[in-house]
This record gives C-alpha cells, structure tokens and sequence, in this order.
C-alpha cells in the first residue's frame, strides 16, 4: 500500500484551502457560509504548519498552529457576534444585501 | 487764458456730466446743466476769438507753448502736456468752439423734452474738449488722445437714442471704421519715433527735412529717409482717412446721422471731420518732403469729393443728403492740401464749418417743425410755413455752391485755382474731379431746398398742420451762422489765403519754393477763375428745371437709368462690399475661433475636458468598489497569487 507522505498532507490541505475559497466566492447566500469557509482557509493551513512540523521535526510548527486556533476561535466568536448585531439592524445576512460600502 | 479756453469745457463736461445726471443724485439739474455747458462754451468761445486776435495780429512769431504738466516719462521718452499755439491752432480754437457754442445754444432748443439732456450736454462739451486737446496738441500722443476722445464722444453722441437699434448700430459703426484709420495713425507714430527719436512737434517737423537722401535704418532695412518718411506719412494719412471720412473709410459718416442734428452738426460738418484734415496741414513739414504721400493725399481727395457728391444725388433723407456733401467738402480740403496748398484747405474748412454747422442746424430745424420727418419725399411747401428757417438754408446752399460772394465761394474757387495752378497731371485730375462735384453739390443743395421749401406739400396733412416754429434758441445760431457763411469767406480771404497768407500762417504751415500751386491760384486764367461758378449755377438752373418745372427730369432720368440710380441709391454699394469682404469673413472667423477654437479645443481639452475625464474615471474606479465582501476577498487572493507567483518566479526577492 502506499505510504502516507508529506505530498499527501499537503495536497488535502491544498484542497481543503481551494475549497475555502472557492466557498466564499461561489457563496451567495449568507455570511455564515463566508465565515465557515475563512474557518476551513486556516484549518488548511494549520494542517500545512502541522506536517511540515512533522516532516521536520520541529515543534515551533505545531505551537503556531495552537496560536492560529486560539485566533480562528476568537475571530470565529467575533464575526458571529458582529453578525447577530448586524441581523438584528437590517434583518438579513444575506451577502447580495451586504453592500452600503459600494461606490 | 490759453489755458482756459481749453479746459472750461471740460469744466463744463465734468460737472453736467456728473452732477446733471443721476451719477451723484443729478441735483444740479438739467436746466442748470444746459446752462452751464453753455455758458462755458460761449466764455471759451469769447477766449478762443480773442487768442486768434493774439496771434494773427502778431505775424511771423513763434509758436506759444502753454506747458501744462509731465505726461508720460520713461527713459528717454518724454511726452509733456503742453498747448502748442500757432496760427493753425487758433485758428481751430477759433472755429471749434464759435461753432460749438452756438450748438450748445441751439441744442437747448432742439433737445427740449428729450430724457437724457445732462447726459447729452456733458457729452457735447466732452467732445468740444477732446476736440481742442487735438488741434492744441504739440506732441504726437496728446493728438492721438484727442484723436481717441472725439472717436469716443462721437460713440457715445451717436448713440445718443441707445434704446434704437440703428443709432447703435451706427455708433458702433463710426467707432469701428475709425479705429481702422486711427491703427494707421498709431502706426504713424511709431514710425515718427523710429524716425526722430522723438514725438515732440517742436522737434519732428523741422527734423523732416533732413530726412530724404540720408540712409537710415527703417522697418529692419536700410532705406532712403524720403523714402521712410513717405511711408509714414501715408500711414498718418490713413488716419485722417479714417477720421475724415475719405473715400474707403467714408462708410460712417452718413449712418453717423442716427444721432441727433446737433450732433451731425458739432461732429460731423465743424470739428471731428476736420481732424484729418487739420492733421495734414499741421504736418505739412513732413507731408512737404514726401511728394508720394502727398499725391495720394491728392487722388483721395479728388475721389471722395467726386465720389460723395454722385450718391449726394439720389439720397432722400434730408441729413444723409448734407452728410454726403461734407464728405465731398473734405474731399476738396484733401486734394487742396495734396497740391500744397495747406491755406487753402485751412480756409475752406473753416468757412465750411459755417455754412455746414449752418445747413445741419438748419435741417434740424426742418426735422423739428415736422416733428422728426428726416424724409424729403415727405416735406415741401415748407417756405411759407418755417420762412426764417427756409431763408438761412438758402444761405447755406448758396455758399455751400460757391455762389459769388458768399463763404463757400472764395475757399472752393481758392482750391480749385489751386489744383489747377499746381500744374501736375493729379493737380489737373482733382480740378476736374471738384469742377464735376462742384456741379453735383449745386444740383443736389437745390434739390434739397425744392423739395423741402417749394414743391407742394407731399406728407400726411395732419402734420402740415401743426408745423412748429422755430424756438429762438435754435433761431440765434441759424441766424449768426448764416452771417458767418456770408461774411466768413470776405473777411478770411485776404489773411488765409491772400497776399498776406505768409505772415498769417507764420511758421506753422510750410510749402516748398518749389510748389507753387497757389500763388499760380492767384494767376489762374479767367476760366478757370470763372468756371466754377458756372457750374454752380448750372447746377442751380438744373435743379430748378428738374424739381420745379412740369418737365418730370427726375422720374425721366431714373427709368432711363436704372442701374445708375440703384447703383448710387445704394452708396456704390460699399457697405455690402464692405459686408461680404470683411464683415463676414471675420463673422465667419469669429464664429470658428468661438465655436472651435474656444469652445472645442481649449474648452473641450481644458477645464471642460478635464473635469470630464476627471468624472468618468471617477466613475469606474467607484466601479470597482461594489461593497460585496467576496470581491474584495477576490482582489486580496489575486494580490496573493501575484506576489506568490512574482517570489517563485524569482522578480521579488
């Protein structure tokens, strides 16, 4: 059976990134979906950090991505809060609404 | 004194002109300004007499020079204020402000019940001023002030009725015909300054003659001084063109009439007309040493007069008729001054000033008792209604035809002796030029009585009926005008252009030994002495046979020669010449510099362009900022891929 290397990591992180992206672009519905997706960018990039630490052997990888964690988790609690804020000023989360900044 | 009768007009200008209208409140009045215009007219008038008594009772003296103050001092430029008083200029003090004078007297009468009396009696003053600033110039720079002042007032007196559109029209018309001539003028000057290095009179006149035979650096080139000197003074000419109403540049003075009849009398029979011609004789040391400039002074004059005196004919408006006539009257002063003889023209213009002031104010009075009719198809039988007035107009006519004993006889018979005494093919060209106007002018001045004083009456009855008489304060000037057309010509004579004319004249006319134009005048064979007389009462019998004889000449001589009568109806047909040469191309240019110059490239590239592109640039930059959060999500990932791609490919390092 194949061995599972460095290369494998790398591609499900990359995937798990395109993904991310892609979420947010082709996403018209709401926020959330938007917010889910910037979550699933950083888990992609955490599982690059974590298998480049285990590949080199060094641990500083691995304690950033605790770092990263502990931010997506605060940015996470933050974006919602600013959408429960938001849904009750203008009653939608919807992306399409979400333009007042437009020139 | 000196000083005085040049400056109480002003006085008098200034304080109608501000205190009689509304600019300060009007509390003076227009009665009062009536009144004191005038009578600082007539005080100046009184000085003027007296300063022509100074300096023609002391023969051969120098030239009296009033300094007022330092105009102009700029380097070595130096143009003084100053009053240059000689016989030339007394004697234009003289005329300039006897006629004006009994114009302003006169206009008290003709302006009654008009709405702008101040403004219009400050103007006239200003002129009178403007007018006496020009012939007691004695530098180049104060006579063009002068020069410009009488072109302004003349402006504004013309269109006096601001609220016609034809006296606008008109106005703007004399204006700009005469800033035509006054460009040649300037350019004059600065051709004297080139030449003398000066604009003084008291250095420039004498410095003339020793100009032709030397070489002197003129226009970027070497050339001979007669022949820089003949260019300028073809281009001072140019001027008095312009100014005098001579053939080419003549267009405004018949529309000129739109003003009121004091006004065509003040500035266009005795004073702002003769400035060219006063200009000619006041240069006449310069004019003397360049023989080309002088012949075409010659050729202009003989054209105009002869010229003026065809369309004088045919026209039907009482003033355009007498407005054709002085343009031929200045025709005549020209050609005099042409052939050297400067007296001669110096006379004419001022005998003409009086039976011409004379045959305005005249025809004012007509205009008046008819209640503003100016066309004489509509006049007639007038002679027993306004007889005093019919009596001073045959006056006029009859020195205007040079009839025997009257003014207008001993000037033309001086100049036309004196065109023939030059004895020059030119010289003999304008004799028979002025002989042919001669007997126009007669034949259209008889034409004018007729048809105004003795043909039936032709209008609408109603205004018959209630025909004015004619206030005393227009009837004293006719009446001392008219003795000054009779009287002007026998009392003139023998000082201006007789045996004394040398001693009169003193230093401010010179003529060359060898032009002897008019002492030949004084031997001119008898039918040369006799012939103009004969054509004016030639043309006198031909009027009288055309217009009071069953004889139907007119209506004859107008079907068998319809070109002819249309061709001089319409003024040679020299406005719409004037019209399609110059009038509309530059219509045309001004509309494409407006239009395409202005409007699309320097508006459409400049601040109109750039604000502009200015917008739409705005506008797609804000495009770009849609305010969806995934576009600029999107725009952050291509900034990252960029960078990504720049590092890996090894731009960045």
């Amino acid at each position: 059976m194949w061995q599972i290397g460095l290369g494998h990591y790398l591609t499900v992180a990359a995937i798990l990134f395109t993904i991310g992206i892609f979420g947010i672009f082709l996403n018209r519905k709401n926020v959330i979906v938007i917010l889910m997706s910037i979550e699933l960018m950083l888990l992609a990039v955490n599982i690059n950090l974590v298998a480049f630490s285990w590949a080199l052997k060094d641990l500083v990888g691995q304690i950033f991505t605790m770092f990263v964690l502990t931010v997506a988790a605060a940015e996470a609690a933050i974006g919602l809060a600013i959408l429960v804020v938001y849904f009750r000023n203008r009653g939608s989360i919807a992306v399409e609404d979400i333009n007042v900044m437009k020139g | 004194m000196y000083t005085a009768a040049i400056f109480l007009p002003l006085l008098g200008a200034v304080l109608a002109g501000l205190f009689g209208t509304r600019v300060f409140g009007g509390f003076i009045g227009e009665r009062l300004s009536q009144i004191v215009t005038t009578g600082l007219l007539f005080l100046s008038a009184i000085l003027g007499a007296i300063i022509l008594w100074q300096v023609a009772s002391q023969p051969n003296s120098s030239p009296v020079t009033v300094p007022v103050f330092t105009w102009i001092a700029s380097g070595e430029l130096r143009i003084p204020w100053a009053l240059r008083y000689d016989t030339l200029s007394a004697v234009m003090v003289f005329v300039v402000t006897f006629c004006s004078a009994f114009i302003h007297l006169y206009s008290i009468g003709y302006m009654h019940g008009d709405s702008g009396i101040a403004r219009f009696f400050a103007y006239l003053s200003l002129f009178t001023f403007a007018m006496l600033m020009l012939v007691t110039a004695d530098n180049f720079v104060q006579m063009f002030f002068g020069w410009e002042g009488v072109g302004l007032c003349s402006y504004f007196l013309i269109g006096h009725y601001y609220d016609r559109d034809s006296a606008n029209a008109a106005a703007i018309k004399a204006f700009v015909v005469n800033r035509v001539g006054d460009f040649g003028f300037a350019l004059g000057i600065f051709a004297v300054f080139m030449l003398f290095g000066s604009l003084d009179f008291g250095v420039v006149l004498p410095g003339a003659q020793g100009l032709p035979g030397k070489q002197i650096a003129f226009a970027g080139t070497l050339v001979d001084g007669q022949y820089a000197l003949t260019i300028t003074c073809i281009l001072l000419f140019i001027g008095a063109m312009g100014k005098s109403a001579q053939f080419l540049l003549h267009t405004w003075l018949p529309d000129a009439m739109e003003g009121p009849t004091p006004v065509s009398a003040l500035i266009h029979a005795a004073t702002m007309v003769t400035a060219g011609v006063f200009m000619v004789c006041r240069l006449s040391p310069m004019f003397e040493y360049a023989p080309d400039a002088l012949a075409l002074v010659t050729v202009i004059g003989a054209i105009t007069c002869f010229f003026a005196a065809t369309i004088g004919l045919v026209q039907n408006d009482i003033k355009r008729v007498i407005a054709y006539s002085t343009c031929s009257q200045l025709g005549y002063m020209f050609f005099a001054a042409g052939v050297s003889a400067y007296p001669a023209a110096m006379f004419h213009l001022t005998t003409h000033a009086f039976f011409k002031a004379l045959l305005f104010l005249g025809s004012g009075a007509v205009i008046h008792a008819m209640h503003h009719e100016q066309d004489m198809r509509r006049m007639g039988g007038l002679w027993s209604k306004i007889k005093p007035v019919a009596i001073v107009m045959w006056i006029g006519s009859l020195a205007l035809a040079g009839i025997p004993f009257f003014a207008g006889y001993y000037s033309k018979d001086i100049i036309l002796e004196s065109a023939f005494g030059a004895e020059t093919n030119l010289g003999y060209f304008a004799f028979w030029m002025g002989i042919a106007a001669a007997l126009m002018t007669a034949f259209y001045s008889w034409r004018l009585l007729f048809m105004t004083f003795h043909m039936p009456y032709r209008g609408d009855p109603h205004t018959y009926e209630r025909i004015e008489r004619t206030p005393w304060t227009m009837m004293i000037p006719l009446i001392v005008l008219a003795t000054g057309a009779v009287v002007a010509g026998y009392l003139g004579y023998k000082h201006f252009v007789g045996e004394g004319w040398q001693s009169f004249w003193g230093a401010s006319i010179k003529i060359l030994p060898t032009h002897k134009a008019l002492e030949h005048a004084h031997h001119s064979p008898l039918w040369v002495a006799l012939l103009p007389v004969v054509v004016g009462v030639l043309g006198i019998a031909l009027a009288w046979y055309a217009y009071m004889t069953s004889s139907r000449f007119p209506e004859r001589m107008v079907a068998a020669n319809e070109p002819l009568h249309k061709f001089l109806l319409n003024k040679w047909y020299f406005d719409e010449l004037y019209n399609a040469i110059f009038i509309r191309p530059a219509f045309w240019i001004g509309r494409l510099f407006w239009k395409g110059g202005d409007g699309k490239i320097i508006d459409g590239f400049g601040p109109d362009g750039i604000a502009a592109t200015t917008i739409k640039a705005a506008r797609r930059v804000a495009a770009l900022q849609t305010g969806y959060v995934y576009h600029y999500a999107f725009a952050i990932l291509i900034g990252v891929v960029v960078f990504v791609t720049l590092k890996l490919i090894g731009v960045l390092r």
